[in-house]
This record gives structure tokens, C-alpha cells and sequence, in this order.
């Protein structure tokens, strides 16, 4: 051990390399925490297991970027909702029309489409879905009247592209095709070519209209979703979820995590060791004797137990992590603290009568800062991997989306067997990252505070 | 200290440690055991009076009937020794002696393969299938470790030094587990070389098990390799690196030894005493530190039936693999001291 200053410390690290790499992927982790966790409204990490929220999504829907690379298109998921409104009165007719336009460019058809909404109305009011395609055909969807209300009602309604009323229709409308289309899903009629069964690409409307007698007559919601394979930037898991949300929630999730626990686990483990190496004699022998025993426990195992008896909140297992974690730091502690205490100014200081905890504070714990540093650094992967892999067997806290229980979700679902590349890949990445960052900045310290394994 | 006391020691401590970490088990799994034992024999006099129907016609009332039964329940409770809470001292004694002597019970819930429910037979049925993973595994991880890292620490600021360090340091902050799925994703899933389960299909007792346990083994054993073997290169290349610059080594050098000997022979025996402790840490931790690996790939070894154990709260078996678990851990810490002890002299003479 040797006695550097923080000053030459701060100097040293920022001529290394690789302590400059962690300290910057740190930065944009931190900065990326806390955009997630200001922009963000707090309840939406609880929406993560929310069915209801997601039902608009796509089911494991790959990364539309992926589009990018690929001759054939994949068709993307698209929730349309904000249509162009008309509202016209002529005589004793009023017409609500919202027309939503889709740019339909894509190798493959949709997987379905579905017209959410909710109407305003009174009376018995008339419902038309056409489709104008880009070769000018109009098809006509659905006609239909809606539920009578005499008093001014709201009415919510979702309209699937496998309704039969939409195929019987489309039925009607055949003979604008070449090739049989009894057999097809209304979606791969509407967007085929006239002549062969193919994706016909290019602009298409989707024109609701909604006629009724008196006036009052609105659709205050009203959402189109083509329902497509891909889908934002990171894609969907088997649950609809939008996986960007989890990835970017888990971020600083995994640096409280992993923070907290190297942070306080360094910090019991510097004071138990210094405090045993300081008194020494019958409270050391007891003392080490103690650690022994924890760091023999078998540490995953416990966790396991622990988790499974007790709770298993991701605060509890904060807790947890602690218990076993502290253990290896304390030794060095301790028997660095052995080696101060017998430096001449700490003998000094007993010698002029300062209490025990003073020297302890004020002599011994600031010459062990610098491993301190270096450790902290060093034991946040290993806190941020085991509360992965807890929480990858099922053990962790199913509230919060971290990245282990994103991988969790993906290994319950088969995700590595049916080839779900988006759903397992980013999780690790990130874990890795988040790990890199910190081992490189343990590093950098590591070989500043021991000299001897830079050369 | 003499060689003796420094053994004697050793072991109490370990014993020590040993009750204590059983105590901590029986401590948190307890109260649910109690309820569950106490269900199971509720079960056992209901059914056994089902069975019988000649003693439910002999009563007339239902009430009458009902607390035949429970005096029934009540008396075999009793003689169980189920009266008493499971913190009572007579009983965690008797628990405590019986798991001791390795005899943990029959488990809830869980089977061998050959369909014996007995937590000794499952445990020694999944017991030698670990070892042929993970033990395989480290064993080739320390080998291929340590020539890596002699080489590197030798050359320390060379190329290759350089690519092992950065290797190491990479492949230590993924997750194992996370590794191995993707190794199934590419192995099963877009290369089908290896299959996606690792448990064989045929059963254990068909003279083709072997072969087909081997090949299912291939890609869980290339994953644990793949992934450990930088850190240990990086720990030994440390090592190394320290020696290097030891004076002895300077003056070998000066005196014109040839650099592969003083690596190979000279720095490595010294290196050899908290090598050797790792090595034997790592062997034991092999053992119970692939519950998630096992997971993953659905290996049939102690890591899954933990796992297994824990997920459906069969808590003999829990016990059972625990105790194991941490007799082994303890076992290679007191195995590795006595090396390091047998490498190094001044620890015994501190």
C-alpha cells in the first residue's frame, strides 16, 4: 500500500485509457437514468405488467430498424390515431368521416387490423369502413348500424379485421380480383394486387364514417392498428411489451442496485475489518472467526432461500446482496489496517491519548480510500449480475422490469430456441455495459492504488 | 502454531460453520416444513379412514365422526413429535443429528429418475452428473488458464498480454447464463449442430445414455469454458506479473536462464500457493454456482434439482442439496488452506 493523494490520484486516472472508457459510459448510464426517470411518468415502470396497456402492441414483434438490412420489407406496426376529422350537416344528415392514411410499403402482408373507438351518439347511427387503395379500388368493409340509445350515449367498440361481417363483405366484392379469395384473411384481400396475390404497395385510406339523423354526433376516440411484425426501436416480447420501455426503466434500476449494495457492502466491510485489525488480540480472533463463517455460507444458495421465505422486493434483496458481500473486503481491510497500526504517527496518536474511534476515522480509514474506490468499482458487476440472475430463475421482484426479468420473461417463452434475437440480446448487452463500466473504472484505480501490475 | 493444532482448528471452525449454516436453513425453511408436515398427516388418517369405509358407518352424527378424526390426527401428531413447535430444541437437535448423518427424508414432490423419492438417491443420482460438467469444465478453464496466463504476465505489455487482459476483463462482465443462451440461439436455433435441452431423451438406463449425455453436454461445456477461462488467465498473469519483478527472478535473468524455464518452472511454483486455493475454491463453487447455468440449459444435474426444489418448495430436498452443498464448500476451503498452508510456510509459523 502506498500513500498517494487524491490529487495524484484524480492526475493518474485520467491519463489511463480505459478509466476515461468507464467513467464515460457511466456518465451516459447516469444520464440516461435520469432522463428515463424525469421524462418519464413514474407509474409507467407499474404498466409493465399491465395487460391492459399493451394490448394495442404487437406480439414479439421484431426492431423496425432491421428493415434496413433487408431486401424483402417487413410489414411495421402501426397505431394510427390521429385522423382527419370532417363533420358535415346536409338537410337532416350529419356525417362524422375520420379518413387515416397508411403508407403501405412493405414485402409481406399485415397480420390483421383492428378500428378502435368510441362514439357519442343518440339515436341509431350508421357505421361505414371503406378502403381506398392506391390503385383507386374503394372496397367496402362494413356498413352497419349501431346499437340504438335514446338518451346521448357513449359507445365503445373494436372492429377486427377477422369480424365475418368484414369477410362476408369482401366476399361480395370479389370479382375485382383475378384469383380466388374465399380462402384469404380480410387483410392479405385489401392489401393484395388485383391481379395476383401480392403486396400491392403505396398509400392507402381508411375512410369511417358514421351517419345519423340528428346531430349530435361524435367519435372523441377513434385508432387505427395495421397490425404488422415489426415494431419501434427495440421490438416486443411475447406479453405485447414494448421492450425499449423495459430496457430503458432497467437502467437505473441496475445502477441503484448495484450502487447501493458495492457502496454499503464496501463500507461495513472497511469498518468490521479496520475496527477487528485496530483492537486485535481476542476481538479480532472473535471477529475474524465470525467472517469466516459467513464467507463460508454458500452464497447463491442463501440468496435463493432468502428470496423464496422471506421476500423477494427488490429492497429486501438490496439487503440481502449486503449480507455476503462485505466479506472478502473486510480481510484486506483488516490486515491493512494491521500494517497502519503500527506506523509510527498512529502510536503517536495513542500515545497523546486520542480516543480509539478518532484514530480509526481520522488515521486508518482514509489511507484504505483509495482500495476502497477500487473495490466499490470492482463489486458492483458482481451485485448487478446476481440480482440478474436471481431474478432470470424467477426469483426477483416481478414489479420492477430489470433486465434479468426481462430475460426471465424471454428464457419462459423460448426465446433462444424460436430465434427471438431481439428480446435476449439488448438485456445482456446492457448488463455487460453497465458491468464494463464499472470494471474499467476499477481497473484504472486498481492499478494506480497497486502499482506493481501496471507494467 | 504446529501443523496439528493448525488442522484441529481448521476443523472445529469448519464443523462449527457447518451447524451453523444447517441451523440458518432449518431457521428460514422451518415454519412452512411444520405446516407441511403437519398437512401430510392430515392427509395420511384422512385417506387411510377413506379406505376404510366400515369406520365412517359406525358413527352416527357427522360431528361424532369429525372429532374421531381429529383425535386420530391429534394422536398422531404426537406421536411424530409434531406437537411441539419446530424451534423447540429437542426437535431441531433431532433434525439437525438426522440430516448430519445424511438421512434427509423423502422428498414432497420431486423423483429421481429411476422414481425413488428418497432426497439421498436423488442427490446422488444428479450429484455425479455436475461433476461431469462442471468439474470437466474448470478443470480445462485452470489449464488453459494458466498457460495463458503464464505466457501473458511473462510478456506483460505485449500483444498478447494486451488481448488477454481485454478478453478477460470483457467476458467476466457477462453473465454466464446470458452467454448460454445465446449460444442456443445460435447453435440450436440457426445452426442446428447442438440440441436446445441438454437433458438426453432416452432413459438413463439404455447403454447409449452416456454418448447422448456427452453430446448434449458439448454446448453447456464450450459456454462455462468460453467465459471462464480469461479470468483465470488475468488472476495468474497478475500473479506472474508480481513475480517477474521479485529480485531471484532478475538474477535468473541476469545470469542468462532461459525465459520459458524461469516462467514455467521458477515464477509459476511461486505463484503455485494462491493458485492452488483458487483452484480448489473454484472446484467446489462448480458445484453448487451453476444452479442458473444448469437452469438454462436444462442440464439434469444438482443445479437444476435445486432449482426445481425451490421452485415448487419441496423443502427436504432444498435441505438436502444445501447441506451438500455447503459440506463440499467446506471441504475444498479446509482442503485449499491445508495447501496453501503445505506451498507457503509462513503461514504456519505466523
Amino acid at each position: 500500500m502506498s500513500n498517494i493523494t487524491p490529487q495524484e490520484i484524480k492526475e493518474e486516472f485520467f491519463k489511463s485509457k480505459i478509466g476515461i472508457a468507464g467513467i464515460s459510459i457511466l456518465v451516459i448510464l447516469i444520464f440516461t437514468s435520469i432522463t428515463v426517470v424525469v421524462v418519464t411518468p413514474v407509474d409507467t415502470f407499474k404498466e409493465w405488467n399491465d395487460p391492459v396497456k399493451w394490448i394495442a402492441y404487437p406480439k414479439v414483434a421484431i426492431p423496425v430498424w432491421i428493415n434496413l438490412f433487408l431486401s424483402e420489407k417487413i410489414p411495421e406496426h402501426r397505431i394510427l390515431d390521429t385522423p382527419n376529422i370532417n363533420y358535415e350537416i346536409s338537410r337532416d344528415i350529419s356525417v362524422t368521416s375520420h379518413q387515416f392514411g397508411v403508407n403501405f410499403d412493405y414485402d409481406d402482408f399485415p397480420n390483421d387490423f383492428i378500428y378502435e373507438f368510441s362514439a357519442k351518439y343518440s339515436g341509431t347511427p350508421l357505421l361505414q369502413i371503406d378502403v381506398i387503395r392506391p390503385d383507386g379500388i374503394q372496397l367496402r368493409l362494413l356498413s352497419s348500424s349501431m346499437p340504438y340509445s335514446n338518451s346521448n350515449s357513449i359507445h365503445s367498440e373494436r372492429i377486427f379485421s377477422t369480424d365475418d361481417i368484414i369477410k362476408k363483405n369482401l366476399n361480395l366484392q370479389s370479382n375485382k380480383f383475378l384469383f380466388s379469395s374465399s380462402n384469404l384473411s380480410s387483410e392479405d384481400i385489401i392489401f393484395s394486387k388485383t391481379e395476383k396475390h401480392e403486396p400491392l404497395k403505396g398509400n392507402y385510406v381508411f375512410l369511417i364514417k358514421m351517419y345519423n339523423s340528428n346531430s349530435e354526433n361524435q367519435i372523441p376516440e377513434s385508432r387505427l392498428i395495421i397490425g404488422g411484425k415489426a415494431f419501434g426501436v427495440m421490438g416486443t416480447d411475447e406479453l405485447r411489451r414494448d421492450l425499449a420501455v423495459g430496457l430503458l426503466w432497467g437502467t437505473p434500476l441496475a445502477l441503484f442496485i448495484g450502487l447501493v449494495v458495492a457502496i454499503a457492502s464496501v463500507l461495513m466491510g472497511l469498518l468490521y475489518g479496520v475496527y477487528a485489525g485496530y483492537r486485535g488480540k481476542k476481538t479480532d480472533e472473535a471477529m475474524m472467526r465470525f467472517n469466516d463463517v459467513i464467507y463460508a455460507l454458500p452464497a447463491l444458495p442463501f440468496l435463493i432461500i432468502l428470496s423464496v421465505t422471506i421476500s423477494n422486493s427488490i429492497f429486501v434483496m438490496v439487503g440481502f446482496l449486503m449480507l455476503f458481500g462485505w466479506v472478502g473486503i473486510a480481510k484486506v481491510a483488516r490486515s491493512m489496517s494491521l500494517q497502519i497500526k503500527i506506523r509510527g504517527y498512529v502510536e503517536a496518536a495513542k500515545m497523546m491519548g486520542q480516543k480509539d474511534s478518532k484514530i480509526v476515522f481520522r488515521h486508518i480509514l482514509p489511507q484504505l480510500l483509495p482500495y476502497a474506490f477500487a473495490s466499490i468499482a470492482i463489486s458492483v458487476p458482481a451485485a448487478i449480475t446476481t440480482e440478474a440472475g436471481l431474478s432470470f430463475l424467477g426469483l426477483g421482484d416481478p414489479s420492477f422490469p430489470t433486465w434479468g426479468q426481462i430475460l426471465h420473461d424471454a428464457n419462459t417463452y423460448g426465446a433462444s430456441a424460436r430465434g427471438l434475437w431481439w428480446w435476449i440480446m439488448p438485456p445482456g448487452i446492457m448488463i455487460a455495459i453497465t458491468g464494463l463500466a464499472f470494471v474499467f473504472i476499477g481497473n484504472a484505480l486498481d492499478s494506480i492504488v497497486n502499482p506493481k501490475l501496471k507494467r | 502454531m504446529t501443523l496439528k493444532r493448525y488442522v484441529a482448528t481448521r476443523l472445529i471452525t469448519m464443523f462449527g460453520v457447518l451447524m451453523i449454516t444447517l441451523l440458518i436453513t432449518i431457521a428460514l425453511v422451518g415454519s412452512n416444513m411444520d405446516n407441511i408436515l403437519k398437512q401430510g398427516v392430515v392427509f395420511q388418517v384422512r385417506s387411510e379412514i377413506t379406505e376404510n369405509p366400515a369406520i365412517a358407518e359406525s358413527f352416527s352424527s357427522v360431528n361424532e365422526f369429525e372429532s374421531f378424526v381429529q383425535s386420530q390426527i391429534d394422536q398422531r401428531i404426537k406421536t411424530l413429535g409434531l406437537y411441539e413447535p419446530w424451534y423447540s430444541p429437542q426437535r431441531i437437535g433431532f433434525t439437525m443429528y438426522k440430516i448430519l448423518f445424511l438421512d434427509f427424508g423423502h422428498a414432497t414432490f420431486l423423483t429421481s429418475d429411476s422414481g425413488s423419492s428418497d432426497v439421498k438417491e436423488i442427490i446422488l443420482e444428479k450429484l455425479p452428473r455436475t461433476v461431469l460438467l462442471f468439474t470437466t469444465a474448470t478443470i480445462i478453464i485452470s489449464v488453459i488458464g494458466i498457460f495463458l496466463g503464464a505466457l501473458s504476465g511473462s510478456k506483460a505489455g505485449s500483444v498478447i498480454d494486451r488481448i488477454t487482459s481485454s478478453f478477460a476483463i470483457i467476458s467476466s462482465s457477462f453473465p454466464v447464463w446470458w452467454i448460454g443462451m445465446l449460444m442456443i440461439f445460435v447453435f440450436s436455433f440457426v445452426y442446428q449442430i447442438f440440441p436446445a435441452r441438454a437433458t438426453p431423451l432416452i432413459p438413463s438406463s439404455d447403454p447409449n445414455y452416456i454418448i447422448s449425455l456427452l453430446y448434449h453436454m458439448t454446448l453447456p461445456l464450450i459456454t462455462i469454458v468460453m467465459i471462464g477461462f480469461g479470468s483465470w488467465a488475468y488472476l495468474v498473469r497478475n500473479f506472474i506479473v508480481g513475480i517477474m519483478q521479485e529480485d531471484f527472478i532478475i538474477a535468473k535473468k541476469t545470469m542468462g536462464v532461459n525465459q520459458k524455464k524461469i516462467v514455467y518452472t521458477h515464477a509459476l511454483k511461486n505463484a503455485a500457493p494462491p493458485i492452488v486455493t483458487i483452484l480448489a475454491l473454484s472446484l467446489s463453487g462448480s458445484l453448487g454456482g451453476a444452479i442458473i447455468t444448469e437452469a438454462v440449459f436444462d442440464w439434469p444435474g444438482m443445479g437444476r434439482l435445486y432449482f426445481e426444489a425451490i421452485t415448487v418448495m419441496d423443502l427436504p430436498v432444498i435441505i438436502g442439496a444445501t447441506y451438500i452443498l455447503t459440506v463440499f464448500f467446506l471441504i475444498s476451503i479446509f482442503v485449499a488452506d491445508l495447501l496453501y498452508g503445505y506451498f507457503d510456510p509462513r503461514v504456519r509459523t505466523e
